[in-house]
């Protein structure tokens, strides 16, 4: 039975080859896939400020949230878990989640951006609290919180095509001269030593939420210089760590080394000081879905307060100290006019500063595109050496890798999964990057995941049922030198009710935590002012 | 006669009686058939030998048409005497292309890489074969007009890959068998040369080709003789044994082989169990479990799919339902159906008392339900990240969830002798999800020492019920399982978690050393 269809198959595709090569040209059968990502006919409609004129009366309320990711979600779930409900949250797209959705197909669901959140420091303690209460840490013991061992990435979490073998882990084992191997150990210890710092603040050096990290010059400074830079004054100049350290940077920050900020560079090895019991703390969190597990609970917990689909267009605050809005409303497409106590505005710091010219300036942040894929295969990648893990990154790509939907969910290493392929575009500036993103088809997308795909995974020829690509204009804000000391950003993080905000670009550097931490600040902010008791849990 | 020889330099088949242009035509006819048929002999072996056929057919493929490209090409080289070429051509052909699937049956378990093996085999008899049709044109250039000459050669030559591509899966596999089938046609290249040689014997010294072409012949008389021997020695080689059914399925390779009375299944590679002594592993596997329960009506089987320990299972009359869950549907579609290994586990998987549920455990016991009074884990062993997942401490906790509270499981777990630290992790991480475990141990010839872990939610009986009718265990030799001599004694280990896997690392290091 088997074997006669895989005849058939071969038959059927010797034909087809065969018709192909009779036209004279390589007609290619095309790949199933779906172009997609965020919005940004909405996006563009804002920046060209072609919105109706509000009609209606206007509607008084104690809180308007403008944006739906990571932070403005966790800004609605801190205003519920304190028992307040007066408020709404307005998303421009269909759904909310922001960098943070997903997708799903009858294989698996599988991420479009945001994918994993580290075992949190000691100083996240908002977070903790969350995560306690989605059942995500399950208990206490004597040395750190007890985390869901199902929701903690399984083992084999990394690895590595380095020389045509898989090796665990995201560094080159083997095969390397013994001078890059000391070169990484100096690294490693030059970043516990910041990992260890105290500034004369009394603050750890770096830490994550970031805003908690110490403003001791001696670490401060370090934002002057870009990280290459850095790197070359430390003889950090082993091509081996180099390589590993550019993949570390456009992961986490989606751009080259030369561009991001040396603190910001540092930051990414010595802020981590998970907290677990078990030994868990360098672990990390993930789900088949990515960070949507995290988005839906909290969206879950205010289901009644979303409303997306409605653009917010127009902040300004009213001689009485209120926050005047107008929003658009897609579906109706119809634009309304709101007056709030507080409005928290939870969208990138980039439309904030077009939505609200008069209290939010621009400043010179800079956001990076990221494109992502999810290959759909009917059989897991295998490959020499160690098996398939949760990431799989290749030394010999400029993307990212591939991290596994399945990784979770299943014990048997085998049957259809979904792989996501990540890939910022950091080479070129991001204004040409993001033109080369629009412009390109799907077909010529799929080509090149496809070729990175086969590349890293041979085997993988013929398994490969669909392809689709998700691109994000303004995935994350990019860290670049001078970024901590950027007025705008400074200026919007000391905002005052009846105007706040709150989002990832509030500490410049794109991570669930400092969305998250950025949302509770705002709500308990929010609170305080309205006068509404509560207990912060910041 | 001397005078009558023209001095001109034509070929002596120029002058060759009639008869050698038959005998040229027949064996284009020939050396087309034999060509094909090493090539397919080499694509089907190393389908068969390194799985997925596709690949390995179409690479075979390509490379013995590139080889015979190469060997087209050289044939330019060959500036005279291509007759005397051609005749040697052949009987190299014959002792490689006759020798090719026996000899690579044999060299597989014993060269690292046998692809190296395989295609310079493949290669070498690519470019034999492709220097023969050129050669033979260039024989028979003056005996025929080229219009002729090429319309006759083609011919035969299709007619020859015809005639192979038939016999080849509908004749020679299912009855010669493919060492045979090698022998066999070496022969048909070499009774070419022969053929040959007989018919030039008064023109050319061919003493010594004959006594090659002799050689070769006899050697591949004597394979043909020896090929169920060898064929043997190549399986026994490999597992050991005779193979009598292998299949590949998406989530193993299985192999059943067999000697005699002895029956043995193995997974891919990993022997499972043998008909001599497998009644030793199941009997411990079961009976200490359910001879702990005072009322075994419910019964989990983990893994399993070879009805074996179902089969003990369901000699208790008490047991009212088995529920069984393994991977892989063609596992227990195999033990279930086929009547040689039904009689092994007692008909156990048509039993009306048997629910099978062909799935992965991992998932099956998050979402399962119920209450079970008697709970037997036995999977392969922890050799891969997503068999490890099967140890942990979360799937034992859902495990405890359905184990009832006046229940007992068992875990099989690996060798106490070889690999102590694995086995004793499977106690630790027991009990870490919060049951009491109990190691014990059994000697099961065919794989040496074996552990086992009992575990419940309350501490253990002593004592045990046990049938009358066992072959292995009684009450006294039950409890000596129980005790530990120093070398397997418990020592202190990692809880193997989801995240840390800690017994698939220390399971490949221990058997790692063991076999070097
Ligand atoms: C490809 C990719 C991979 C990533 N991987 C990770 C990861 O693994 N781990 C991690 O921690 N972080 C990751 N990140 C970073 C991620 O950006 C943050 O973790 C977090 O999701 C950011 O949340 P946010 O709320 O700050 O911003 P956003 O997600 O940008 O949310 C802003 C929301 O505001 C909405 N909006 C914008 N303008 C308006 C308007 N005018 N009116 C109404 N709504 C508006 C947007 O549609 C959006 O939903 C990744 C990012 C990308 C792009």
């Amino acid at each position: 039975m088997k074997a006669e269809t895989s005849r058939r198959t071969i038959l059927a595709g010797g034909s087809a080859a065969a018709g192909a090569s009779l036209l004279g040209g390589c007609v290619q059968p095309t790949m199933a896939g779906m172009l997609d990502g965020a919005d940004w006919r909405r996006g563009h409609r804002l920046r060209d400020g072609s919105f109706p004129a509000p009609d209606g009366p206007v509607q008084d309320i104690d809180v308007v949230i403008a944006g739906g990711g990571v932070a403005g979600l966790a800004t609605g779930w801190r205003l519920a878990d304190a028992g307040f409900a007066n408020f709404t949250l307005f998303e421009l797209e269909d759904r909310t989640g922001g960098n943070a959705r997903s997708g799903r197909n009858a294989v698996s669901a599988y991420p479009l951006g945001a994918h994993y959140l580290p075992v949190p420091n000691r100083d996240a303690a908002a977070l903790r609290y969350m995560l306690r209460s989605f059942g995500m840490i399950v208990g206490d013991a004597p040395d750190g919180p007890v985390y869901d061992p199902y929701q903690l990435c399984a083992d084999l979490e990394e690895r590595l095509l380095w020389r045509g073998e898989w090796q665990e882990g995201l560094f080159p084992q083997s095969g390397l001269p013994s001078g890059q191997q000391a070169q990484r150990q100096r690294f490693d210890q030059s970043m516990d030593y910041f990992r260890r710092a105290v500034g004369l603040d009394g603050r750890p050096a770096f830490t994550i939420p970031s805003v908690l990290s110490s403003v001791d010059p001696r670490f401060t400074a370090l934002d002057r210089l870009n990280f290459a830079d850095w790197l070359d004054s430390e003889g950090f100049t082993a091509p081996a760590l180099r390589a590993y350290l550019r993949y570390c940077c456009r992961d986490d920050y989606g751009a080259e080394p030369e561009d991001v900020s040396a603190w910001a560079g540092i930051h990414y090895f010595a802020a981590r000081r998970g907290w677990a019991a078990n030994g868990d703390g360098d672990r990390e969190l993930t789900w088949p879905e990515g960070n949507d597990r995290l988005a839906s609970l909290m969206a879950a917990r205010i289901h009644s307060n979303l409303r997306p689909a409605h653009t917010v267009f127009r902040l300004a605050v009213t001689a009485e100290g209120r926050a005047e809005l107008d929003v658009f409303d897609h579906t109706a497409g119809r634009s309304r006019r709101l007056r709030a106590k507080v409005a928290i505005l939870a969208m990138p710091h980039f439309v904030a500063a077009r939505v609200a010219p008069s209290v939010c300036s621009p400043g010179g942040l800079s956001y990076a595109p990221w494109v992502v894929a999810n290959v759909t295969v009917s059989r897991p990648p295998e490959g020499k050496g160690v098996p398939l893990a949760w990431d799989n990154v290749s030394t010999a790509s400029d993307a990212l890798g591939y991290v596994v939907a399945t990784h979770q969910t299943t014990s048997a290493a085998l049957g259809p999964t979904v792989l996501t392929w990540y890939m910022p575009l950091s080479r070129e500036t991001p204004q040409v990057a993001r033109k080369i993103m629009l412009t390109r088809s799907l077909e010529r997308w799929q080509e090149i995941v496809r070729a990175d795909m086969l590349a890293m995974n041979p085997d993988l020829d013929g398994a490969i049922e669909r392809i689709d690509v998700w691109r994000w204009g303004h995935a994350m804000i990019r860290p670049t030198p001078g970024f901590l000391t950027d007025p705008a950003r400074l200026a919007a993080r000391s905002a005052h009710p009846p105007v706040l905000f709150a989002h990832s670009d509030l500490s410049g550097l794109s991570l669930f935590e400092e969305a998250h931490h950025h949302g509770v600040a705002a709500a308990e902010m929010a609170l305080t002012h309205l006068g509404h008791a509560f207990e912060s849990i910041a | 006669m001397a005078e009558a020889e023209p001095a001109i330099t034509v070929d002596s088949a120029e002058r060759a009686p009639a008869s050698l242009a038959v005998i040229l035509l027949v064996s284009v006819l020939v050396v087309a058939t034999c060509g094909l048929i090493y090539e397919l002999l080499a694509g089907t072996l190393a389908s068969y030998l390194l799985g997925d056929s596709v690949t390995q057919f179409s690479t075979v493929i390509g490379t013995y048409l590139f080889a015979m490209g190469v060997g087209s090409w050289l044939s330019r080289h060959v500036r005279r005497d291509e007759m005397g070429v051609f005749v040697r051509v052949e009987i190299l052909i014959a002792a490689l292309g006759g020798w090719s699937a026996a000899g690579l049956f044999l060299l597989f378990p014993v060269v690292g890489d046998f692809r190296i093996a395989l295609y310079a085999l493949v290669l070498a008899i690519g470019v034999l074969v492709g220097l023969e049709i050129p050669l033979l044109i260039r024989i028979l250039r003056h005996r025929f007009a080229f219009r002729e000459l090429v319309s006759n050669v083609l011919t035969y030559d299709y007619v020859g890959a015809l005639i192979a591509s038939l016999l080849f899966p509908l004749v020679l596999v299912p009855w010669l068998g493919m060492m045979r089938t090698g022998f066999v046609f070496g022969l048909a290249n070499v009774a070419v040369a022969l053929a040959l040689l007989v018919a030039l014997r008064r023109q050319r010294r061919v003493a010594v080709d004959v006594i090659a072409a002799l050689v070769v012949a006899a050697s591949l008389i004597a394979g043909l003789v020896a090929a169920d021997r060898m064929q043997r020695w190549s399986e026994v080689a490999f597992y050991g044994e005779p193979v009598i059914y292998a299949r590949s399925t998406p989530y193993q390779r299985m192999v059943l082989t067999r000697r005699g009375e002895d029956l043995r299944l193995y997974l891919n590679g990993n022997l499972q169990f043998s008909t001599r002594d497998e009644y030793r592993y199941h009997e411990a596997l079961v009976w200490p479990v359910l001879g702990r329960v005072a009322r075994p009506d419910t019964v989990l089987i983990l893994g399993g799919g070879d009805g074996l320990a179902a089969r003990e299972v369901l000699r208790d009359p008490r047991v009212r339902q088995v529920t069984l869950v393994d991977l892989d549907p063609e596992m227990t579609r195999l033990f279930r159906d086929t009547p040689q290994l039904a009689a092994l586990n007692a008909d156990s998987l048509s039993s009306p008392r048997m629910r099978i549920h062909n799935t992965d455990a991992f998932r099956w016991v998050r979402e399962a339900r119920g209450s079970y009074d008697a709970v037997i884990v036995d999977f392969p062993d922890p050799t891969e990240f997503s068999l490890g997942k099967l140890y942990t401490e979360s799937f034992y906790r859902e495990v405890a969830r359905l184990l009832a509270p006046e229940g007992v499981m068992t875990v099989q777990s690996t060798s106490p002798l070889v690999a102590p630290e694995s086995y004793w992790t499977v106690a630790t991480t027991l009990e870490s999800a919060g049951l009491h475990a109990r190691g014990y141990h059994a000697y099961v010839p065919s794989f040496g020492e074996w552990g086992f872990t009992l575990a419940a939610h309350r501490p253990f009986a002593k004592a045990t019920r046990l049938p009358q009718n066992l072959r292995f265990l009684t009450p006294s030799s039950e409890r000596a399982m129980f005790d530990f001599p120093p070398d397997m004694a418990r020592r202190p280990t990692p809880v193997n978690r989801l995240d840390n896997q800690a017994l698939v690392r220390s399971f490949a290091r221990e058997w790692g050393n063991y076999e070097g």
